[in-house]
């Protein structure tokens, strides 16, 4: 009798591998299923921008301080180089957006005046104001670490979403909504 | 032609082990009992067929042939030519078209040579390896054919990516998966001893040297990865427990327990139930581990590889493959009648010791590759990284050690401590001597904090190698056999890397310096004077080359340059660090960028004894081989000696 109930009792045990594979394969169906945002949130989100104070970085656009990002309108603000090949990508985007009337300003990072006025006569010039950051110490404290970035920025120069990479058409939407509550 | 002949071969194959499959299972039954003559057969010229499709592949790729999209993609007419050899396997298809040429060259030399097992086992092995395979040529001939031609050749490659042309890079993927495979044909055995219950001495002897095979792949390609890792990236660490660099060790771990484990049922026919499971695991493990690096579901610094696509089809293999030989385990383990039983102070006991601690080891690395994608089901995301790794894995690492060291001393079944009292107490002493010695004489491991693991390691690298030469002790070197051999330089290459890595991060010294031209530094025992910053420029990279001279303790200067490389298609930046080794330690130099006054940032780290890290892998690899070796000539007398006798017995009968 005992004998007999050892024995299902070890009967039950050898199932636990399988029970362990099972676990594993729902969590990762769980992953596949809903991928999860990839990118590394910004702890910026919510804070106002740090303060600085950016020469321009061609002689026909201002540069950009802290402030004047706070005049009540929502904006962009988008990080780029010259040099950055997806910039050149998602400049027809910007384009877009700065006839329909959103106003953009530009960080270019890391530039020479020449390269970034060829990079504008080549793909055009959305920017209101463009700053010229060498040391990349403005993107850094603003939370972006490559190119492109484009933040938007609401009336009181509070940071309210951060897009990492180039904007393609299926991230427009998106931005639209996240201007529109910065805007209220 | 070339790719039509490939592409025909591999529908063949695949076609093949269907019928290998089928046959192998049918003739386990009483009515099918007559098929049971073609399975090995079919499956050599399984084998036969698969190699021409590879070397077909092999082929296209060498003449680079651009009417074949793959090569249109993935070469070009201008790669020397190593790099087009080694583009054969450097792409996804080409890997895949490995793997099962490797799977079914393996089965058709097992169909050919193996005859210790039991017929019916081996008619089950057969058959489950075939299940295996087919699943691999359905991906390959349903979704990634490597031999699809394009509607209109192209005029050139697009495949001249410098970055990927690199010896280490075109060797390193294609040895973990020889160890992948191998693992896989450990899976048919048990798979095959599993359906007939015939799990005995048989069933590990016939594993074996596959699964040493395997283990040294694994070793092979995980210390390459961890040394590639080291020099390329310019981060100075080893070892990241990055997932993909998990995704291997994983597996390791899993085959050095299996290994073990067989050696028990081999030798003694104990450990029965417990060496089949290790066997499922260890390939579940190269599966999980393909998956989650091809899948692209947990974020790394290797995501190059990711296709969610692929994923999913390497995921339902592995619910066919793992789940199925789960669940014939749960039903079939019962059946596997108890092993020999041993006593408490035995060799068998001190396996059994090493390998709960490789499963938990196993177990923790696996919990902590898979916890981020846990806590991100509940919505909180979090990293995994050394400070979870290390002191845990670390509480069943140093038990692990400790059987290591004694667990060879000590005779089969049943033994007493007393006996081997005087072989353990020198390594026991040298501990003691080397952590007293540390404590009294190198304040820096306690202050600022207390470097606990680093200090134990050393103190136990010191004793185990001592310990892992004992067992030759009172040995005739001559006669000793070359597993012995082999068993001795693997676990005396633990003790070697297992000081590189103690020394190392206890003692490793680093300086992150703003330096002007001109300047010097000290590192460690170093001084090291910047003497110039100039522009170089490489067949497609220009970069700034930083020349330094380094003098050792007051000692004659040796130049090291590190270079900031950009390469122009794509742009990419690489650092390439330079190095300086001596015998005891490595100087690890990187140039970093220029800041705005004109001074340039430097990392210099003084590493002692950190190749070691990297001998010691190669002293495990080497110790498999010997054991490798010195199996299968055993094994070949044997066999020979039996068919002498059988012969003999022919005759006399007659």
């Amino acid at each position: 009798m005992s004998q007999e109930i050892k024995s299902k009792r070890s009967g039950l045990w050898l199932w636990l591998p399988l029970a362990l594979f099972a676990g594993f394969f729902v969590l990762v169906m769980t992953g596949l299923l809903s991928p999860a945002d990839r990118n590394v949130a910004s702890t910026m989100i919510g804070k106002p921008l740090p303060q600085f104070d950016l020469r321009p970085a061609v002689p026909d656009r201002p540069g950009i301080a802290t402030a004047q990002l706070a005049d009540g309108k929502p904006r962009l603000l988008n990080v780029f180089a010259s040099w950055c090949i997806p910039c050149i990508a998602e400049a027809p985007q910007l384009e877009a957006w700065a006839r329909q009337g959103v106003p953009i300003d530009g960080i270019a990072i890391r530039d020479r005046t020449e390269d970034v006025q060829r990079f504008l006569s080549a793909n055009g010039n959305p920017y209101k104001r463009i700053g010229a950051d060498d040391l990349s110490a403005v993107q850094l404290s603003i939370g972006s670490s490559g190119v492109p970035e484009t933040f938007v920025i609401d009336g009181k120069g509070i940071i309210r979403h951060q897009h990492i990479g180039d904007i393609r058409a299926e991230d427009i939407p998106k931005l639209i909504e996240k201007l529109r509550e910065a805007g209220q | 032609m070339i790719a039509e002949l490939g592409l025909a071969c591999l529908w063949m194959a695949g076609a093949l082990a269907l019928l290998q499959l089928v046959s192998g299972a049918l003739a386990l039954t009483s009515r099918g009992r007559e098929l049971a003559g073609i399975v090995r057969p079919v499956a050599v010229a399984q084998g036969l067929l698969c190699g021409v499709a590879f070397i077909c592949l092999i082929a296209l790729f060498l003449r680079t042939d651009l009417s074949v999209k793959l090569i249109a993609t993935n070469s070009h007419s201008l790669k020397p030519f190593i790099y087009k050899l080694a583009g054969t396997w450097g792409n996804h298809e080409g890997s895949m078209l490995l793997w099962v040429t490797v799977m079914a060259l393996a089965g058709a030399f097992i169909a050919a040579v193996e005859r210790r097992l039991r017929d019916d086992t081996m008619l089950a092995t057969l058959a489950g390896q075939a299940f295996v395979s087919i699943g691999f040529y359905a991906f390959l001939l349903l979704s990634s054919n490597p031999f699809e031609r394009l509607a209109e050749p192209v005029p050139e490659g697009q495949g001249l990516n410098p970055l990927l042309q690199d010896i280490g890079l075109a060797f390193h993927p294609p040895t973990l998966y020889l160890g992948y495979v191998g693992l896989s044909i450990a899976f048919s055995f048990a798979i095959g001893a599993l359906v007939t219950s015939d799990v005995g001495p048989a069933f590990a002897r016939a594993m074996r040297p596959w699964v040493l095979g395997a283990w040294i792949f694994l070793t092979v390609g995980i210390t390459a990865g961890s040394y590639w890792a080291y020099y390329e990236l310019g981060w100075g660490g080893w070892w990241f427990w990055d997932p993909v660099e998990n995704a291997s060790l994983m597996p390791w771990l899993a085959a050095t327990a299996l290994l073990h484990s067989s050696s028990v049922l081999a030798t003694r026919n104990a450990l029965r139930a417990w060496t089949v499971m290790l066997a499922v695991v260890a390939f579940s493990m190269s599966m999980i581990g393909t998956f989650l690096v091809r899948s692209g579901i947990l974020t790394s610094v290797h995501a190059f590889a990711v296709d969610p696509e692929r994923g999913s089809f390497i995921l339902a293999l592995l619910v066919i493959y793992i789940g199925g030989a789960l669940v014939l385990f749960a039903i079939r383990a019962r059946t596997i009648t108890e092993g020999a039983r041993f006593a408490v102070t035995s060799r068998e006991s001190a396996l059994v010791v090493n390998n709960v601690m490789l499963s938990a080891i196993l177990g923790i690395v696996l919990l902590g590759t898979l916890y981020p994608l846990l806590t991100e089901a509940f919505g909180e995301k979090v990293s995994v990284g050394p400070p979870y790794f290390d002191p845990v894995g670390a509480i069943f690492f140093i038990p692990m050690l400790l059987a290591m060291g004694v667990g060879p001393l000590l005779h089969w079944r049943n033994d007493r401590l007393g006996r081997i009292t005087g072989k353990i107490a020198i390594p026991a002493l040298l501990i003691g001597a080397v952590l007293l010695g540390l404590a009294l004489f190198a304040p820096s491991l306690f202050t600022p904090s207390f470097k606990l693991l680093p200090f134990i390691g050393m103190g136990l690298a010191v004793g185990l190698a001592v310990a892992s030469v004992m067992p030759l002790i009172g040995r005739n070197l001559r006669r000793t056999p070359l597993p012995t051999w082999g068993m001795v330089v693997a676990h005396l290459g633990i003790a070697v890397s297992l000081f590189g890595v103690a020394t190392d991060s206890a003692f490793s010294t680093e300086k992150l310096v703003a330096s002007r031209v001109g300047q010097s530094h000290v590192v460690g025992p170093w001084t090291i004077t910047l003497k110039n910053v100039e522009p170089i420029a490489g067949p497609n990279w220009t970069a700034l080359e930083a020349t330094m001279a380094a003098s050792y303790d007051g000692g004659k200067p040796k130049i090291v340059a590190p270079q900031a490389r950009n390469f122009t298609s794509p742009p990419t930046v690489t650092s390439e660090s330079a190095l300086l080794t001596r015998w005891n330690g490595q100087l690890y130099a990187v140039l970093g960028e220029e800041a705005d006054d004109g001074r340039w940032q430097l990392r210099l780290w003084w590493k002692p004894f950190v190749p070691m890290i990297w001998y010691g892998g190669l002293l495990i690899g080497l110790g498999g081989l010997l054991s490798l070796i010195g199996r299968v000539a055993r094994d070949m007398k044997r066999s020979r000696a039996e068919e002498k006798i059988a012969d003999r017995r022919e005759r006399q009968g007659r």
